[in-house]
């Protein structure tokens, strides 16, 4: 699909949003009527902001630097962001059911944090909770790109301020002084008199018989008071208490464990099974069904539905990928790969050049795809971690043949994401084995199920040509080849409608290009002044299950362009700071990078084997820098521990971020070194190898994220001060300048330029686990492992 | 169906279910003792981790069949009873992991602080000092990457435990 439509008509375009009103604080919004005070803002119209930058050959602006992703999200929320309220109830808390997924990120938490100083409210006062699936909201419901505080803070926060200002309005009547004597603290508004009244007293009395429209004042940054402050996450003491619920945990009356048996081939579809009395006989067994993905059974516990799914015996259909391993789709990718077009360069110009594969990756999280289903035969009752469930709900309704209000659809906290919970593929799976069943399911995928079958990030190249005149970059041009990645979450959708929102010339360049271009366009953003700069992605082979993994396409392109980088410093005799410092054309990117090099002490005298490296990115409106110190010595590199790899050892980690207004820096931190953990993985263990139709990993001692024995043994995070009064976005902000640095500091130690990522991937570190059948035998050796 | 006897957070438990089932679906799915989680069902991610007599263990590689009447099962939710804490009190441990303020989705982070705890514990009775090598060995999968801030609560809990 094209995005092209209506955009050739977008000539009245000013340079919108850029930051919901940031800047401004004057705002409209309303009192809901009802019997409890309720507001609610009111951006529809929104204001502008503004870009600039200036230094080497300069580099004509790219499209992320006038408008990128999180305005267009942001542009894409703003209609419908007077239907999020804020509710005053009469016990003095606030309410907020906040239209995004909470999956580790620390939203609940920094959302409580912003309504508590713009409501003068104790943070312990405000309770936020995930809203259930709201149709209504259209595309300000999807909860990804690190958009969801860039694109709330506003309008959370004048929904807030009308509250506070009717609050006030009735504590006037009530304490008989005019609204300027009065103030408000922890809850309370007080009188000249000292006479005080409570939030909670207040909420009845300031409610509105019906809903009246009010302009409003957002506080100065002066008066915030928790934001900016390091605040625990609101659910730290249940998750360290085993009370934490996640959708598995949830008490659904007869919503007893299911699974699925799945085929042996990447997409595979059930035939036929051909056992079924036997399955059913199994201790245990309920229910049985063929559903689309494989054949589902229903037991008194998971152990159960494991063993089952085990003893069963299923004809198969082909898969999507049959015969095809990771030899030939990058095959396919070099053949769709768009050729470098270097333009007219000087004579005495020399180029360089790299070329880079990267494997597909999981973007699996440690709590697996699952999801609760109640199907009736007029209603059903959905319960998952869904980021965007608006579309989670109208799929299902689709699928069942039900109308969008017959499925109710609740958000659950989820066990992480990464990108993975942006889809709805188990609630879908649920809701059909529940409806084939006749009975509620809690179904649950198993860990083998999810590197062979779920979504995973797309195998891709990277290509760069770089021409260098003495010491200037003329050109810089880079190519991603990648396997299609899925888009059909919502993602797409909000950008058909939302691109008008965009600069004219933004939309001129976006012009014609479908989803994954233009989202690649709006994210893909080169920091430094190369001259004439090109960055272009081209798409081939739909047959996997993909999509974005904590980025999307940022951590690729930039291992890619940054090691590039370093070898132009090297043939002009720059070190890769001294590089870095003198191209990079953003002054926040300049800030982390000079941060990082003091403090990580760039430069400092390594073993022969060990290595320094330093990398920066740009994106989610802000900026981060990495320096790494790596050990490739052979007494690390070949430490051995027991089904693991381990290989080179990242020794120090040193982050620097931008973030923008900053509303929890310990959630900042938190994300930094998370970031880290996963570019880390990117560039050293972990990827999936397709052979034969299947992919072989089965578990985490297979597909090899982080674990403790590669961790840094130091990681310092350095937040930066920040000029912007807008929040950045912080969830996937490091992992693409992580990934980097460790991939400099690679070869820098090693002298040797790898060509496929990560760089462990030519060696099968592991024996595949079974494919028929399809998910290993519980372990009963465990007493031997206790320690 | 056989009857299933053991000591469960303090207090003996009985439950009818077959004895090849595997503990942590008769702690989840049978007594609806939730702080385990689920996170691969082979010993691998450790999301489970538990204790067996104050021993780390993982329930989803042990039959129930093979737990005795007085093998003392101890999930998180247990743990703050491992050292005789009183009501709404919590383990060193689970302390540590608050002021550190180590969750971010919170899944795997039961099975971190029941490893840590036994880890600490091991270490101690070999008659040493937590060191980095220790920290090293521990398998427990997160997929947050909150690594950083669990070395740093493991350090700190050891100190408290002391």
């Amino acid at each position: 699909m094209s995005i092209s439509q209506g955009r050739s008509t977008g000539g009245s375009t000013s340079g919108t949003s850029t930051g919901a009103g940031v800047g401004r604080r004057s705002f409209l919004g309303y009192v809901i009527g009802g019997s409890t005070l309720v507001a609610a803002a009111d951006l529809a119209v929104q204001a502008t902001a503004n870009p600039a930058h200036a230094g080497g050959v300069p580099s004509p602006p790219q499209v992320p630097e006038l408008y990128d992703l999180e305005d267009l999200q942001t542009d894409a929320a703003l209609p419908t962001s007077a239907l999020i309220t804020v509710e005053i109830r009469e016990d003095g808390t606030a309410h907020f059911a906040i239209p995004r997924m909470e999956v580790g990120q620390g939203i609940t938490t920094s959302t409580a944090m912003i309504l508590a100083d713009e409501l003068d409210l104790p943070l312990s006062k405000v309770e936020v909770t995930l809203a259930p699936a709201r149709p209504e909201l259209v595309f300000n419901q999807l909860t990804g790109g690190s958009n969801t505080t860039v694109s709330t803070y506003t309008p959370i926060r004048v929904a807030a301020a009308i509250a506070r200002k009717a609050l006030l309005d009735a504590a006037a009547i009530e304490l008989g002084y005019a609204v300027t004597r009065l103030k408000t603290y922890k809850g309370l508004v007080e009188a000249p008199d000292g006479a005080t009244v409570s939030y909670g007293d207040l909420s009845a009395k300031a409610a509105a018989s019906s809903t009246q429209q009010v302009e409003v004042e957002l506080k100065p940054a002066a008066d915030r008071k928790v934001v900016g402050t390091p605040r625990n996450r609101d659910d730290a003491r249940a998750a360290v208490t085993g009370r934490k619920q996640f959708t598995m945990d949830l008490d659904v009356p007869d919503a007893l464990p299911t699974m699925i048996c799945r085929a042996p081939t990447l997409n595979g579809t059930p035939k036929a099974l051909n056992n079924e009395t036997e399955i059913l006989r199994m201790p245990g067994v309920t229910h049985v069904a063929l559903v689309d993905t494989g054949v589902a059974v229903r037991a008194r516990t998971f152990g159960q539905c494991i063993d089952a799914v085990r003893a069963m015996d299923v004809d198969w259909n082909p898969g999507t990928a049959e015969g095809e391993s990771d030899a030939t789709i990058l095959k396919k990718l070099r053949q769709a790969e768009i050729p470098l077009a270097v333009p007219k360069v000087p004579l005495l110009a020399t180029t360089v050049e790299a070329d880079f594969a990267f494997a597909f990756r999981s973007s699996a999280a440690l709590e697996p795809n699952c999801a609760i289903a109640d199907v009736r035969d007029d209603s059903a009752e959905i319960w998952a971690g869904l980021k965007v469930p608006i579309l989670a709900q109208e799929n299902i309704a689709q699928e069942l043949g039900m109308r969008v209000d017959q499925v109710k659809v609740n958000v659950v906290t989820g066990g992480g994401s990464f990108g993975h919970k942006l889809f709805s593929d188990a609630a879908i799976e649920a809701a059909k084995t529940s409806r084939a069943m006749g009975v509620p399911v809690r179904l649950m995928w198993h860990r083998a199920d999810e590197p062979r079958q779920g979504r995973l990030h797309p195998m891709c190249t990277s290509r760069v040509r770089a021409t260098v005149l003495g010491k200037n970059v003329l050109t810089f041009e880079q190519r991603l080849t990648s396997v299609v990645t899925d888009f059909s979450h919502g993602l797409g959708e909000i950008i058909s409608s939302t691109i008008d929102e965009a600069p004219t010339e933004v939309g001129r360049k976006l012009g014609g290009l479908g989803f994954s271009e233009t989202i690649f366009t709006l994210t893909q953003e080169l920091p430094y002044d190369f001259g004439v700069v090109t960055q272009l992605l081209s798409e081939t082979d739909d047959s996997f299950n993909t999509g974005s993994m904590r980025n999307i396409y940022s951590p690729d392109t930039a291992v890619a362009s940054e090691l590039v980088v370093d070898q132009i410093g090297r043939k002009m005799g720059l070190d890769p700071l001294e590089v870095r410092r003198r191209f990079v054309k953003s002054d926040v990117v300049r800030r982390c990078l000079d941060t990082v090099a003091r403090e990580g002490r760039w430069g400092r005298r390594m073993p022969k084997g060990m290595a320094q490296g330093i990398a920066v990115h740009k994106e989610y409106k802000g900026a981060t820098a990495v320096l790494v110190e790596i050990d490739c010595r052979p007494e690390t590199v070949n430490r051995k521990i027991r089904k693991a790899v381990t290989g080179p050892r990242v020794t120090k980690a040193v982050i620097a971020v931008d973030a923008g207004l900053v509303i929890n820096p310990r959630g900042v931190e938190a994300q930094m070194q998370g970031g880290f953990m996963d570019g880390l993985a990117l560039t050293l263990t972990s990827s999936c190898h397709l052979e034969d139709g299947h992919f072989l990993e089965a578990s985490w001692d297979n597909y090899f994220y982080t674990r403790q024995w590669n961790v840094p043994p130091e990681v310092e995070v350095h937040v930066v001060e920040s000029d912007s009064e807008q929040p950045g976005g912080v969830g996937e902000a490091a992992v693409g300048s992580s990934a980097a640095a460790v991939a400099c500091a690679y070869v820098r130690a090693t002298k040797k330029m790898p060509a496929y990522f990560p760089i462990n991937h030519a060696e099968l570190s592991f024996e595949p686990k079974s494919f028929v059948p399809p998910v290993p035998a519980s372990p009963t050796d465990g007493l031997k492992y206790t320690y | 169906m056989p009857k299933q006897t053991f000591v469960l957070n303090g207090e003996p438990v009985t439950v009818d279910v077959e004895d090849d089932v595997r503990v942590l679906w008769v702690l989840r799915d049978l007594l609806g003792v939730q702080g385990p989680k689920y996170g691969c069902g082979i010993n691998v991610c450790k999301a489970c981790t538990s204790h067996l007599n104050g021993r780390a263990f993982n329930p989803c590689s042990v039959r129930v069949g093979d737990l005795a009447e007085e093998d003392r099962v101890t999930t998180i939710e247990g743990l703050p009873g491992e050292v005789g804490a009183d009501d709404g009190e919590l383990h060193p441990m689970q302390e540590a992991w608050i002021d550190r303020d180590v969750p971010q989705c919170g899944y795997c982070q039961p099975g971190q602080i029941m490893a840590a705890v036994a880890l600490v514990k091991k270490v101690k009775r070999e008659g040493r000092t937590l060191q980095e090598s220790d920290l090293d060995t521990i398998r427990n999968i997160c997929r947050c990457g909150t690594y950083t801030r669990i070395r740093e609560a493991v350090e700190q809990g050891s100190r408290a435990m002391s």
